[in-house]
C-alpha cells in the first residue's frame, strides 16, 4: 500500500470549517459582551439582519413544506409526492435554523419559552412564537418517518402515515397561514416608522401570498440544486408544473400589492427616483414582473436551467421584499443610519451553512429522495406503504 | 379614576438639568449629563438655543404600544399611570423598541443580560403618594405632576391665559391615544425632537384588528382544507375501489 488517499481539500468544505470557526469565536463574543460587541444595533435600530434575513427570510423560506404537503396530501396532486419529503426536511431544517438565529438575537435567550407561560394574546409576537413552536413540533413529526423508516420501524412509519399525517398536514398549514402572515403583521403597528412603499395594513396578505410564492420557487432551486450537488433524480415535468403555479401566485401576489399602493395613494412614491423608489422598483420589477412574464413563457418552463434561474430569481426578490420591510423601509421611515457589521453576517451565513451541512447528511443517510417506485413509495423489499396500497 | 401624569411647560424650563439629576440618583445610575436617551439616562433635557429647553422621557401613554406588543406579557401599565417592565418575564425581542412611536425604551446592548430601560414614571414613589423625582426637584414648576384630568385642565387653562406662549395644542393629549406625559410647547414637536407624526389614536387596534380576526379565519380555513382532503381522499377510494372491482371481477363484492 504505498498509496494513500489524500482527503481533497474541496473549497466547500474548508469555507464551512472557516466560517464555524469564526462562528464560535462571534458567539463566545455575544454571550460574554452583549449583542451590541458583535452587532451595529443600536437603541434607534433595534432589529436588522437577523430579524429582516434570519426570521422573515428564514420562514418564508420554510413555506414549501406547508406548501407543498397541502398539495400533496390535501389537494391530492400525488404526482407531485416525491418533493414532499425534501419540502418538509428544507422547512424542518429551516425552522430549526430559524430558532437558532434567534437564540442569538434574542437577549434573553434562556426565556425563549416564556410565551409558553406568560400570555399576552394582544401581541402579535406571542402568536407568532406559539406558531413557530407549534410549527416546528409539526415539521418534527412530519419528519421523524424518515428516521424511523431508516431505522427499520415500519409498523410506526404505516401507523404515521395513515393516523396522523393528514392532521399534521392541516395543522401544519392552519399554523403557517397564522405565523407566515403574523411576520407581516409585526410590522402593522408602526405606520409611521416604516416606508409608504412597504407600509400596509394588509401586510399579513401580502406576506401570506409571498410565502407560498417563494415556497413554490424554493422548492424548484432546492430539487435543482440536490440534482446538481448530490446527484438526485430532478422531476422536470414537476418543475414545469410548480413554475405554472409560481407564475400564477407571483401574479396573484403582484396585484394585491399594486393595488394596495394604489388604494393608499403611496404608489406616486415608487416614481420620485430616490432610494426609496429605486429599492422599490427593483424589488418589483426585477423581482417579480420579469419573472412572472418568463414563467408564463412555455420556453423557459422547458429549459430546467433557465426555470431554475427564474425561480431562483423569484426567492431572490421575495428576500429583497423581507429585508426591505425589516431593513430599508424602516430606516428610510425613521432616518436611522444602520449597516449590519460583518459579525452579523457571520451569524447569518453560520446559520445557512449549518442549515444546508444538516440537509446534506440527511440527503445522504435518511430516505429524503426517492429514487424510484410510484407515490414516493421507497423501492425494494422493504416498503413501509405496502399494506397502505 | 384618572392615572397620574407629568404635565411639563416649556415655556417655564430653564434648562438646569435638576430633573436629569434627580432621575439618575432616583434610579441609583452615575450621575452625567446625558445627549441622549439610553440605558442610563430615563430624561434628556435637550438645549434647542435662545434658552429654550426640550425634555425626554417615557411619555407614559394611556394605551401603551409597548405594552400591548410584549409577547410575554413583561410590560406593564401600571393602574397609576406607569408603564413599567419587568426582567424576569422579559425574553429581549425587542419588539417594544421597535413598535414604540416615541422611540423611548433603550437596551444594555453591552451587557451578556440586558435589560430594558426606559423612564419608570417613578412607580415605587407614585405607589407611596409622592411625585416623581423629577416633579419634585423641579425649581420653576416647569414639571407638575398629579392626576391626568387635573394636569390636562390646567394645561388647557394656560393655553387660554397665555395664548402667545404656546403652540396651542397639548402634545400629548391626543398622540398615541393620549399619553401621560403632557406637553406645552412653545414651538413645534418636530423642533423639539418630538416625533411629529405620532397617529392621534392608540396603536395596540391596528394589529389587534388583524389578530382579532384569527379566530374566525382559522375554522374555515380548517374546515375547508379538511373537507379537501375527504373529497379527494373519497374520489381515490371510489377510484381505487372501482380498478379493484374491475380486475378482480367484482369478487370482493360478496
Amino acid at each position: 500500500m504505498s498509496e494513500r488517499k489524500i482527503p481533497k481539500l474541496h473549497f466547500w468544505s474548508s469555507f464551512f470549517v472557516l466560517l464555524m470557526v469564526m462562528l464560535a469565536f462571534v458567539l463566545f463574543k455575544r454571550y460574554t459582551q452583549g449583542i451590541g460587541s458583535i452587532s451595529n444595533l443600536n437603541d434607534s435600530m433595534p432589529w436588522g439582519l437577523w430579524i429582516g434575513f434570519d426570521l422573515l427570510c428564514g420562514v418564508a423560506l420554510g413555506a414549501g413544506g406547508f406548501t407543498v404537503t397541502a398539495v400533496v396530501y390535501i389537494f391530492h396532486l400525488e404526482d407531485y409526492r416525491p418533493m414532499a419529503r425534501p419540502a418538509v426536511l428544507t422547512a424542518f431544517l429551516g425552522y430549526l435554523m430559524v430558532i437558532a438565529a434567534l437564540l442569538v438575537d434574542l437577549g434573553r435567550p434562556w426565556n425563549i419559552w416564556h410565551p409558553l407561560v406568560f400570555w399576552n394574546p394582544h401581541s402579535v409576537m406571542f402568536e407568532v412564537g406559539w406558531c413557530v413552536m407549534l410549527y416546528t413540533t409539526v415539521l418534527f413529526l412530519e419528519f421523524i418517518p424518515l428516521v424511523f423508516e431508516r431505522l427499520g420501524y415500519n409498523k410506526q412509519v404505516h401507523f404515521m402515515h395513515k393516523y396522523l399525517t393528514p392532521g399534521l398536514v392541516i395543522a401544519g398549514v392552519l399554523l403557517s397561514t397564522m405565523h407566515q402572515s403574523s411576520l407581516g403583521t409585526l410590522y402593522v403597528i408602526v405606520p409611521e416608522k416604516l416606508h409608504p412603499l412597504w407600509y400596509s395594513p394588509i401586510l399579513p396578505i401580502l406576506f401570506f401570498v409571498s410565502a407560498i410564492t417563494l415556497g413554490l420557487a424554493m422548492t424548484n432551486v432546492e430539487s435543482f440544486i440536490s440534482f446538481r450537488a448530490l446527484g438526485k433524480r430532478l422531476e422536470s415535468n414537476l418543475l414545469r408544473g410548480i413554475g405554472r403555479a409560481t407564475a400564477v401566485m407571483l401574479m396573484i401576489y403582484l396585484v394585491i400589492r399594486i393595488e394596495d399602493l394604489i388604494v393608499h395613494d403611496s404608489l406616486k412614491y415608487a416614481f420620485r427616483f430616490d432610494t426609496a423608489s429605486w429599492f422599490f422598483l427593483a424589488e418589483i420589477i426585477i423581482g417579480g414582473i420579469v419573472p412572472m412574464v418568463l414563467l408564463f413563457q412555455r420556453r423557459i418552463r422547458e429549459n430546467k436551467l433557465a426555470l431554475t434561474g427564474t425561480q431562483f430569481l423569484v426567492v431572490l426578490g421575495i428576500i429583497f421584499n423581507r429585508m426591505n420591510v425589516a431593513v430599508t423601509a424602516f430606516q428610510l421611515g425613521t432616518g436611522t443610519d444602520y449597516r449590519p457589521h460583518w459579525m452579523e453576517f457571520v451569524v447569518s451565513m453560520g446559520m445557512i451553512a449549518i442549515g444546508v451541512f444538516l440537509f446534506s447528511l440527511a440527503a445522504r443517510y435518511l430516505p429524503v429522495f426517492v429514487e424510484e417506485g410510484p407515490l414516493g413509495k421507497s423501492a425494494g423489499p422493504k416498503d413501509p406503504y405496502a399494506e397502505l396500497s | 379614576m384618572s392615572t397620574y401624569a407629568l404635565l411639563f411647560d416649556q415655556s417655564l424650563c430653564i434648562g438646569c438639568g435638576a430633573c436629569e439629576q434627580a432621575c439618575q440618583s432616583e434610579h441609583e445610575q452615575p450621575p452625567h449629563k446625558p445627549d441622549k436617551l439610553d440605558h442610563e439616562s430615563f430624561t434628556y433635557v435637550e438645549d434647542l438655543g435662545n434658552e429654550q429647553y426640550a425634555r425626554h422621557l417615557c411619555m407614559s401613554c394611556e394605551n401603551p404600544t409597548c405594552v400591548s406588543v410584549c409577547p410575554v406579557g413583561a410590560l406593564e401599565k401600571n393602574a397609576l399611570g406607569p408603564v413599567t417592565w419587568d426582567g424576569k418575564k422579559c425574553i429581549g425581542c425587542r419588539y417594544c423598541m421597535m413598535a414604540c412611536p416615541f422611540q423611548i425604551p433603550t437596551y444594555e446592548w453591552r451587557s451578556p443580560n440586558p435589560r430594558v430601560r426606559k423612564c419608570d414614571m417613578c412607580v415605587h414613589r407614585v405607589t407611596k403618594d409622592l411625585p416623581t423625582a423629577c416633579a419634585s426637584i423641579c425649581p420653576t414648576g416647569a414639571t407638575n405632576f398629579g392626576k391626568r384630568d387635573a394636569m390636562l385642565a390646567e394645561a388647557h387653562r394656560r393655553l387660554e391665559k397665555y395664548p402667545n406662549r404656546y403652540t396651542g395644542e397639548v402634545y400629548g393629549e391626543k398622540e398615541a391615544g393620549g399619553t401621560g406625559v403632557l406637553m406645552l410647547l412653545s414651538r413645534s414637536a418636530a423642533e423639539n425632537d418630538l416625533p411629529s407624526n405620532v397617529p392621534q389614536h392608540d396603536m395596540p387596534h391596528l394589529t389587534w384588528t388583524v389578530l382579532e380576526k384569527l379566530p374566525q379565519i382559522i375554522p374555515v380555513w380548517g374546515a375547508f382544507l379538511g373537507g379537501m382532503y375527504w373529497l379527494g381522499n373519497r374520489k381515490n377510494a371510489v377510484a381505487s375501489h372501482e380498478h379493484h372491482d374491475h380486475q378482480e371481477g367484482g369478487r370482493d363484492h360478496e
